[in-house]
């Protein structure tokens, strides 16, 4: 039973994620709201850590899989894929390189510049 | 075949199941033939595909009988606050550094893909469906279709990015010489969002939890950027 509590502490995250996701005017949707309200959950002491951990680590471990459903519509699009082909191949092979390098590279840079002192591996992998 | 389809019609559980199953598999394959490649995401989507065509079995039969699959992406993306808590301390410390990379990160991947709109003279229905590529299914395909793109296509080319990412991670971040964990996990997050993340937490915790954090900061930004972005795009 304890498992199925966590997993309700976290849908009620989401369901106010999902609220405020249909009330306020931006385009950001549910989850990101949803995440930002069960961290403020954790910061606040709404929740312990250990009333979210396990039901929470259970959902990111299988996250991949989740994706399933989603990516099986591509069955639905031959049509649009065939104009889309090159550019779908160059926005997810050298692009995403690209971003990814350059994304590491600048955070690298900046942390690197700021905290001399460093925390570099500061935690146990 | 129209049999087939009706007595699936009938039952609830087979979405599931085939998800999976198909899933199970891919990892197994992945774990025995041991080539990183072989991404269980990308071979079960895989075989699923092949298997419903060869059975014709129409795509939104499978997408009503594992909606409890896709339903549980709200409550895994907001899991993602968990090992984000966790590494409280090291985010609180690493503020600047990772706003600004997450940033960068962004207006390197829009701006990129309108380059790219421009050199190959795409319509804006395409350039504005591959614009958020980067960012996770959920923002993506809410700005894509904002920004008059085609949803469903959206998310193919997200997830496409999330498999790439995924593969490319290890090697990208060798040739780049990218080694503090908080930059591995941000370069990660920031371009290929929750699937990339999966190979994060697997490269390490900080690697993991900055990579999560990165999903949730690069979406919103995206969020934000894009609109402005997509008024450059021919």
């Amino acid at each position: 039973m304890n498992f199925i509590f966590q997993f309700c502490r976290i849908l009620v995250m989401c369901c106010l994620g999902e609220i405020l996701a249909n009330v306020l005017p931006f385009p950001i949707p549910a989850s990101v709201y949803g995440l930002v309200l069960l961290l403020a959950a954790l910061k606040t002491g709404l929740y312990k850590l250990e009333e979210v951990r396990a039901a929470g680590k259970f959902l990111i471990a299988i996250m991949p899989m989740l994706f399933i459903p989603a990516a099986v519509g591509v069955m639905e699009l031959w049509d649009d894929l065939g104009t889309m082909l090159i550019p779908c191949i160059v926005a997810t092979g050298p692009i995403t390189i690209l971003v990814m390098g350059l994304t590491g590279l600048i955070t690298q840079n900046v942390q690197r510049r700021i905290g001399k002192k460093g925390v570099k591996d500061g935690v146990p992998h | 075949m129209e049999f087939l389809t009706e007595f699936l019609g009938s039952l609830s559980t087979w979405g599931v199941l085939l998800s999976i199953g198909a899933y199970g598999l891919g990892m197994y394959l992945q774990r025995r033939s041991r080539q990183q490649w072989l991404n269980p995401l990308l071979l079960s989507s895989i075989l699923i595909i092949v298997l419903l065509s060869a059975l014709r079995v129409p795509y939104p039969n499978f997408k009503s009988s594992a909606a409890p699959v896709s339903y549980l992406l709200l409550p895994a993306t907001v899991s993602l606050a968990i090992p984000l808590y966790e590494q409280w301390e090291l985010l609180k410390k690493n503020t600047a550094a990772i706003l600004i990379g997450c940033c960068c990160g962004v207006v390197v991947s829009l701006g990129s893909i309108a380059a790219m709109a421009w050199i190959l003279r795409m319509e804006r229905v395409h350039s504005a469906t591959l614009l958020p590529k980067s960012v996770t299914t959920a923002i993506g395909m809410d700005v894509a279709s904002t920004l008059g793109g085609m949803a469903p296509l959206a998310a193919a080319a997200i997830i496409l990015t999330g498999i790439a990412g995924n593969l490319l991670a290890e090697w990208v971040l060798k040739v780049f010489k990218i080694e503090e964990p908080i930059a591995r996990g941000i370069a990660i997050g920031t371009s290929s969002h929750a699937i990339g993340t999966a190979k994060a937490l697997e490269i390490g915790e900080v690697e993991g939890a900055m990579s999560g954090l990165a999903i949730a900061v690069a979406g919103v930004m995206t969020a934000v950027f894009a609109p402005v972005v997509a008024t450059l795009l021919p």
